[in-house]
């Protein structure tokens, strides 16, 4: 079991949630977060003088898939997410040790499907 | 350029004059139908405000920004029932300074024609100055937002409003030396926007910049929280403005109060364009803030004018104020006056322009009066502001302490914040019991709980 987690531009939701219905994702999570990588925020104006804002908003994308499926997880959010201009975000993944369905008690890639 | 101004005045005053005789009941109730509906259109003037102060301002002050705001309507109506009115309009006096009296009362003549020339009625005359006391006052607020102790403030803003405004007002409105001098100031460019805004200014100088707002001597601006609530609030402004100039006419005088409303928005949308060309090219992008104020600045310009300046006249006061009012923003910014709201540029600066744009524009009106009146409203309030200002800044103290300043002062003054973010409700804590010494660590255990 992996966790794939994407940050991503907030307009890119929708596409990123339909390429991840495509290749079998049943459920994810979305979190309004802030942030920069190498772009460092941009420039804004306000009454006549430039300011940096440093954090820019993007959705955090939480996905907890299969190890067989990571792959083709990753693929499918790093295309539908692109847009091929600075700002378009990262993909981490990481091992995830155990899940529990909360309603029956199932765990493992049970939990998930 | 000045060809509608004769015709204009005669439709202003000489009625008035005119219908002292004849004036029918019917117009007399349409006077004042006129002059109540233009009271409440100044008294929702205050709503303008309240709304533009919390837009351009952070959200982490907006409880405080809305306390400050109800707080000076309601006190503004008292004290001017106390004192104020007797004390603006006192009669006949010295011209410098008059008082007949606490309270306000009337005898049946008061309800009658005879009263204002068939204007209006004691009572409508008393609730419309109210408005426009309370509005001179409100000014100040959005200059010290978010810095300024909430108790300091109130006591300034009630002895402001209580004894400063109608004292100075006397002196024009009241029938005092400066009306007797030939100084015009039609609904207060003056009298009451820029009183307003020297106090504004010594209140802003005296408390120093918002802590961020310059970093390592650099300015770094603090952007507002919300610009749809600074545009209502503008807007808000602009329809209180029908009241407050076309109220001006003190009657319901057709040809006196259309043209008023005519010149006042052009200078509006004058003042709004030439902002938006402004900043557009001082910056390289349209400043909607500056748009906004822009469209208050044409207000306040023509507001001493408006019923003797001509058509064209008004545009170009409103054009000017609109390249004013964005300099100015940009001006106080550098000197290191911070203003979150602007209400210096507005208020100050345009009120000056406007005051002075009589003596341009208008037949028989001496620019060097308009410029001995801006003088002396300006030294005036600025001794009284210093003084008010001042002492309280060594009795009670005026700027809260900088981590009440950065946490905000919702939670500090006031204990509770303008928007649920999550940090309220939820768990009851039994208000109703709770002391007020216990609310503080109570709050901020919740709130830590809550995180």
């Amino acid at each position: 079991m992996k966790k794939v987690e994407a940050i991503i531009k907030p307009f890119k939701l929708d596409d990123a949630k339909e390429a991840l219905g495509r290749v079998g994702a049943l459920g994810m999570s979305v979190t309004e977060v802030k942030g920069f990588g190498r772009q460092k925020g941009h420039r804004e104006l306000y009454r006549g003088a430039e300011y940096v804002v440093d954090f820019l908003p993007k959705l955090k994308l939480e996905v907890v898939v299969p190890d067989d499926d990571v792959e083709k997880v990753t693929s499918a959010l790093a295309e539908s997410a692109r847009t091929g201009k600075i700002g378009d975000g990262k993909i981490f993944v990481m091992p995830v040790e155990d899940a529990v369905r909360v309603r029956t008690g199932e765990r493992g890639d049970a939990a998930l499907s | 350029m000045k060809r509608f101004t004769p015709i204009l005045l005669a439709g202003l005053f000489a009625p008035a004059a005119v219908w002292a005789d004849e004036v029918t009941p019917g117009q007399f109730t349409a006077n004042n139908v006129w002059m109540m509906l233009c009271a409440g259109l100044v008294f929702i003037m205050h709503l303008g405000f309240a709304t533009l102060e919390s837009g351009m301002t952070r959200a982490k002050n907006t409880t405080n920004i809305l306390f400050k705001n109800t707080f000076i309507v309601s006190i503004g109506i008292l004290t001017y029932a106390l004192c104020g009115f007797n004390l603006m309009y006192p009669g006949e006096f010295n011209g410098f300074l008059g008082f007949a009296g606490l309270g306000i009362s009337t005898d049946e003549a008061g309800l009658t024609p005879a009263y204002a020339d068939g204007g209006y009625t004691y009572w409508t005359d008393f609730l419309f100055q109210a408005m426009f006391a309370a509005t001179a006052a409100t000014i100040v607020s959005g200059a010290v937002a978010e810095r300024i102790k909430l108790p300091s403030f109130m006591v300034f803003s009630t002895l402001f409003v209580a004894l400063v405004y109608p004292w100075v007002g006397s002196w024009q409105w009241g029938g005092g030396w400066l009306s007797e001098a030939g100084f015009h100031d039609f609904a207060g460019s003056t009298l009451v926007h820029s009183v307003g805004g020297w106090g504004a200014l010594v209140g802003a100088w005296m408390l120093g910049p918002r802590i961020g707002k310059y970093v390592n001597g650099r300015l770094s601006p603090i952007p507002g929280s919300n610009m749809p609530l600074a545009a209502v609030g503008v807007f808000l402004l602009w329809l209180g403005w029908f009241g407050f100039n076309g109220g001006s006419v003190l009657s319901g005088d057709p040809a006196g109060t259309s043209f008023v409303l005519v010149t006042t928005s052009l200078a509006a949308s004058a003042g709004a364009v030439a902002a938006m060309a402004c900043s557009w090219f001082v910056s390289g992008k349209p400043d909607l803030s500056m748009a906004l104020n822009g469209i208050l600045a044409g207000l306040v310009g023509i507001t001493a004018g408006a019923d003797v300046v001509g058509i064209v006249d008004s545009v170009v006061i409103g054009v000017v104020a609109g390249f004013l009012v964005v300099g100015s923003v940009i001006f106080f910014d550098r000197i290191k006056i911070d203003d979150p709201v602007g209400a210096i540029s507005v208020h100050l600066s345009c009120g000056i322009w406007g005051t002075l744009a009589v003596g341009l524009f208008a037949p028989d009106k001496s620019f060097v009066t308009q410029l001995l009146g801006v003088v002396a409203y300006g030294a005036t309030t600025v001794v009284c502001a210093f003084a008010l200002f001042g002492v309280i800044k060594a009795t009670m103290g005026l700027r809260v302490d900088e981590e009440e300043e950065i946490e905000g002062l919702d939670y500090g003054e006031h204990g509770m914040h303008a928007y649920d973010l999550g940090l309220g409700g939820g768990t009851s804590l039994g208000a109703s019991t709770v002391s007020s010494s216990h609310a503080r660590s109570m709050a901020s255990q919740l709130a830590t709980s809550e995180r």
